[in-house]
């Protein structure tokens, strides 16, 4: 049994500007100590569809249309808010893009460290104060001692993400969801910050998804790739299939845009047009007013997920067809 | 050689950092800018990168007069800006612009397109009323936005085309040099590709000189025709773009090349990395001799002497490291 199920997942948005669609039919799974990476562009879903996983979309406007996320057993989407609650923060962690605005200002950061140990295990604060010391050296804070009663702002931005993980893990979890961790720093520090997540993920034997729109962070940290368009995962695959055999028009296309693929001095290869409005969806396939080799049957038939080979899947109805 | 369009020489800018309220004194001196020497040629783009904190935003902001220069000389077109009147300065801003990371914040929400670029034509009076219309659709056409969007805001674009009517703003005054700082960061890979296109044919085509900013290597490679190398307000190490990413020499410059993420799976698994260890130093506060002394692995006694000047090796290029000779080879490793 896989640890994370998530199946048909839907979250709509209703603003006065109609229903905004940002994940719409999400299914994937994910094996112990699997790390998994959701690639996409601004607005293709990935954040969403890891906030309804942990309850953090806003309802309303947000809305959970349909869909299951099962963790080892328990349905998150629909099961009693206090078993939710006993999952989420517990066994299941997630870390944000901006250290700075998702740890608290005001509050030092052993109070913010030892928050999860003294909720869900229950231990005394000087048990719980010992564990997160621990914790801070684990994630390579010096002198962590002293460093554990000091405030958010006294941290460079590559020590509070480390603080930031420290938080998240110190429940031993055994699936952490990373929102773009690295996207705020610099490129050293984002080499450490990596370097980190891989060593705690070997030590605690933890799942994690990594949620990123940098196509070399994948490619180094991830067992597999859902790569997500407007709201849809339109092809998935080990990593590997997707970087040297990816076969839908939209990851092939985003792999040429790569500045790092294309020889010096070329014209970039670029994607004419702007991804679609989510509460507009075209008919069909959402990639097909931008996809270079879309027929009118791509804009008439929405395509389904498929598999084309053990383990890679793809969404597009040509390459199914054996026509790309 | 011909003289370059853009000169600067041991440029310094430094903030005096204060005290106390009532009994204010200085207690220190951030060196954002710290001795820097460059020369843009005409038609030239050059890319400047380092981490956040090494000075390469507030280079441009010097460059640009908007903050001061503790010292040196900045000669644009043969005029000495550092030495300038007000009213010198404020002509030669015409003949260099800038393109910020933000076009979400560098455009002004309630002017239109067309009051956006029709500004700094009557600012600086570079045509008659009558025509600055026509101009305005001219600059639109250039940068890839259709003229009928001239009377909308800036929310009813998306950022990529905010970002094409800032390089269109930069480009009313019919500038010499452009300064671009990160102008692609906050864009998706996508769009990324169309701004960095865009670029690429107005310098072609405008024969402008351009300043490339950002922390991306991979972005900077693609567009430069030579990169400078930024740590803690001076330039390590300075040369062709394609030297200085793929056979890079300063030890700081191979351990920022090795930190790219490659989009190559097996590559990017098998290849060796160099992991800097800690934050860079506080500008406020350098290590003494070399600034990079501290996280470097080939660092020695005589490291921490005497600051190294940034001095040219035998392909051209110029590095600021006294043993380069001696850590020779290896490429990133």
């Amino acid at each position: 049994m896989p640890l994370l199920a998530v199946n048909d997942l839907r979250t709509y948005f209703h603003t006065r500007n109609g229903v905004h669609r940002a994940v719409d039919g999400v299914s994937f799974a994910l094996e112990k100590g699997e790390t998994v990476g959701i690639v996409g562009e601004s607005g293709s879903g990935k954040s969403v569809t890891c906030y309804s996983i942990m309850g953090l979309v806003p309802q309303p406007p947000g809305r959970i249309e349909s869909g299951t996320a099962m963790f080892d057993g328990i349905d998150l989407l629909r099961c009693p808010p206090r078993v939710a609650r006993s999952i989420r923060g517990r066994r299941l962690a997630m870390i944000f893009q901006d250290p700075m605005t998702s740890l608290n200002p005001y509050l030092r950061i052993s109070e913010q460290l030892i928050e999860p140990l003294i909720i869900h295990e229950k231990i005394s604060k000087a048990a719980a104060l010992r564990r997160g010391q621990e914790m801070l050296e684990a994630v390579g804070i010096n002198d962590a001692a002293k460093r554990l009663h000091h405030y958010p702002h006294e941290f460079s931005g590559g020590m509070r993400q480390r603080v930031m993980i420290a938080t998240a893990l110190i429940t031993r979890p055994e699936l952490l969801i990373a929102d773009e961790p690295t996207t705020a720093l610099d490129v050293t520090v984002q080499a450490q910050i990596l370097e980190l997540i891989r060593r705690l993920q070997r030590e605690f034997g933890m799942a994690v998804i990594f949620i990123t729109h940098d196509l070399g962070v994948v490619s180094g940290l991830c067992d597999r790739v859902l790569v997500m368009y407007a709201g849809r995962i339109v092809e998935s695959g080990d990593v590997r299939t997707i970087f040297y055999q990816p076969r839908h028009p939209y990851t092939r296309a985003l792999q040429r845009s790569i500045p790092s693929t294309q020889p010096k001095g070329a014209e970039l290869f670029t994607i004419p047009g702007l991804p679609p409005d989510l509460s507009r969806l075209p008919a069909g396939c959402a990639f097909a007013p931008r996809c270079e080799s879309a027929t009118d049957l791509c804009r008439r038939q929405d395509p389904a997920l498929r598999e084309l080979a053990p383990g890679h899947a793809t969404a597009c109805l040509r390459v199914q067809a054996g026509e790309i | 050689m011909s003289d370059p369009i853009l000169e600067l020489k041991n440029v310094k800018t430094h903030f005096p950092v204060h005290r106390g309220l009532v009994f204010r004194r200085q207690v220190g001196t951030v060196k954002a800018v710290d001795g820097v020497s460059l020369a843009v040629q005409q038609g030239e783009v050059l890319g400047l990168v380092g981490e956040s904190g090494c000075g390469k935003s507030t280079l441009a902001r010097t460059i640009l007069q908007l903050v001061p220069a503790t010292e040196g000389t900045i000669v644009l077109a043969g005029r000495n800006l550092t030495a300038a009147s007000a009213a010198e300065v404020k002509a030669s801003r015409r003949a260099l612009q800038m393109v910020f990371q933000d076009p979400y914040a560098s455009l002004n929400p309630r002017m239109t397109v067309f009051a956006a670029l029709a500004e700094p034509m009557l600012v600086h009076k570079i045509c008659a009323r009558a025509e600055v219309a026509g101009r305005v659709a001219e600059l639109m056409k250039k940068v890839g936005l259709a003229p009928r969007f001239m009377k909308k805001y800036p929310h009813e674009f998306s950022g990529g085309q905010r970002q094409r009517i800032a390089v269109a703003r930069a480009l009313a005054l019919q500038p010499k040099v452009i300064i671009a700082d990160e102008p692609v960061s906050a864009l998706d890979v996508s769009v990324q590709a169309q701004i960095l296109n865009l670029l690429a044919q107005l310098v072609r085509e405008m024969d402008l000189s351009l300043i490339f900013i950002a922390h991306d290597l991979s972005v900077v490679k693609h567009i430069s025709d030579r990169i400078a190398v930024m740590y803690l307000g001076k330039i390590v190490e300075l040369g062709r773009a394609a030297d200085v990413i793929e056979r890079p020499r300063h030890p700081y410059t191979r351990a920022l090349v090795s930190a790219i993420p490659t989009p190559d799976p097996d590559a990017e698994r098998a290849r060796h990395r160099i992991v800097l260890a800690g934050d860079p130093p506080s500008p406020l506060n350098p290590p003494a001799g070399c600034a990079f002394h501290p996280r470097c692995r080939y660092a020695e006694e005589k490291c921490k002497a005497a600051v190294p000047p940034l001095e040219r090796i035998a392909d051209g290029r110029e590095v600021a490291c006294i043993r380069v000779e001696e850590i020779a080879g290896g490429g990133t490793a």
